[in-house]
């Protein structure tokens, strides 16, 4: 499991970048094709400037990387990032999987339970 | 035991497990109540828990270790915020330190448990809210990875056919 591949500061970047649906959905269109920050503010009925707030919010966790294009700054999404934070959820989510299947087999070994 | 739905909320940091099992509201709640039921689920296989003290009143805590495959025992409590017997519980589950006392500085998650019955048993809903990232490493720190590695491997073939609606043959 990668849960231990990030401190804890970092994957706390990770989870408050990914709280915000704007974020995620510039993550989301980061990661489906890379593209200039003008471009990705398109997409939104809000100003330039708060657009650039959310992408840095994401470059600080390593969600996304940005290079220059000639004059164009291209935003790419970084997958292996997401994947770490995912990690997480994923750990409690079959650990959670697991006790559903242990307490069938506690119930299993009781009178009065159809099995 | 049918597996309903896992749903995994990173923006609010909850997760949330519905499964049906063919048993009574009060048979399923008995496994939650009775420390010698819980022990047999609460830790991995290869991770089980030993409850040591299980204070099961509101206001009450337990105490609990789990035993490693090293001979390793990660040590962590409860304290029983809500009950409402046979429909919801509430706890929170937090770390503790080597003499099994909470660890100060490690938040607990939070837990919420409600039971329905159903035509055929139990629905048991369980929603386990985190508080942050650090939280939710420390608590797998508790030394459960290599149990769940080993889940994940069985569980993905499961998974594989049906995500939402899986049928595990107990």
């Amino acid at each position: 499991m990668v849960v231990h591949s990030a401190s804890d500061e970092e994957t706390d970047r990770i989870f408050q970048a990914l709280a915000d649906a704007t974020r995620r959905d510039i993550l989301a269109r980061a990661i489906l094709e890379e593209q200039s920050v003008s471009a990705l503010a398109g997409h939104y009925a809000m100003s330039f400037a708060a657009v650039q707030k959310h992408v840095a919010v994401l470059e600080r966790a390593a969600l996304i990387s940005k290079h220059r294009r000639g004059r164009e700054r291209i935003v790419q999404g970084n997958v292996s990032t997401l994947r770490t934070a995912a990690a997480l959820m994923d750990a409690y989510e079959q650990l959670w999987i697991e006790r559903a299947n242990l307490i069938a087999d506690v119930l299993a070994g009781e009178e009065g339970v159809n099995q | 035991m049918t597996l309903i739905s896992t749903r995994k909320d990173a923006a609010t940091l909850t997760l949330t497990l519905v499964a049906d099992f063919d048993a009574s509201p009060d048979q399923v709640w008995q496994v939650w109540e009775d420390p010698r039921k819980l022990e047999r689920w609460w830790g991995p296989p290869t991770f089980p828990a030993t409850f040591t003290r299980h204070d099961f009143v509101v206001g009450g805590e337990s105490r609990y270790f789990m035993t490693g495959p090293a001979g390793e025992k990660p040590r962590g409590w409860w304290r029983m915020d809500g009950i409402d017997k046979p429909h919801r519980l509430e706890f929170a589950n937090g770390l503790a330190g080597d003499d099994g006392e909470p660890a100060p500085g490690v938040e607990p998650m939070e837990g919420h448990v409600t039971f329905e019955a159903t035509d055929t048993g139990t629905r048991m809903t369980a929603v386990t809210h985190f508080v942050d990232a650090a939280q939710m490493e420390t608590m797998l720190g508790m030394g459960m990875q290599e149990g769940m590695a080993q889940a994940i491997g069985q569980i993905d073939v499961l998974l594989a056919p049906a995500p939402l609606e899986l049928e595990v043959s107990l």
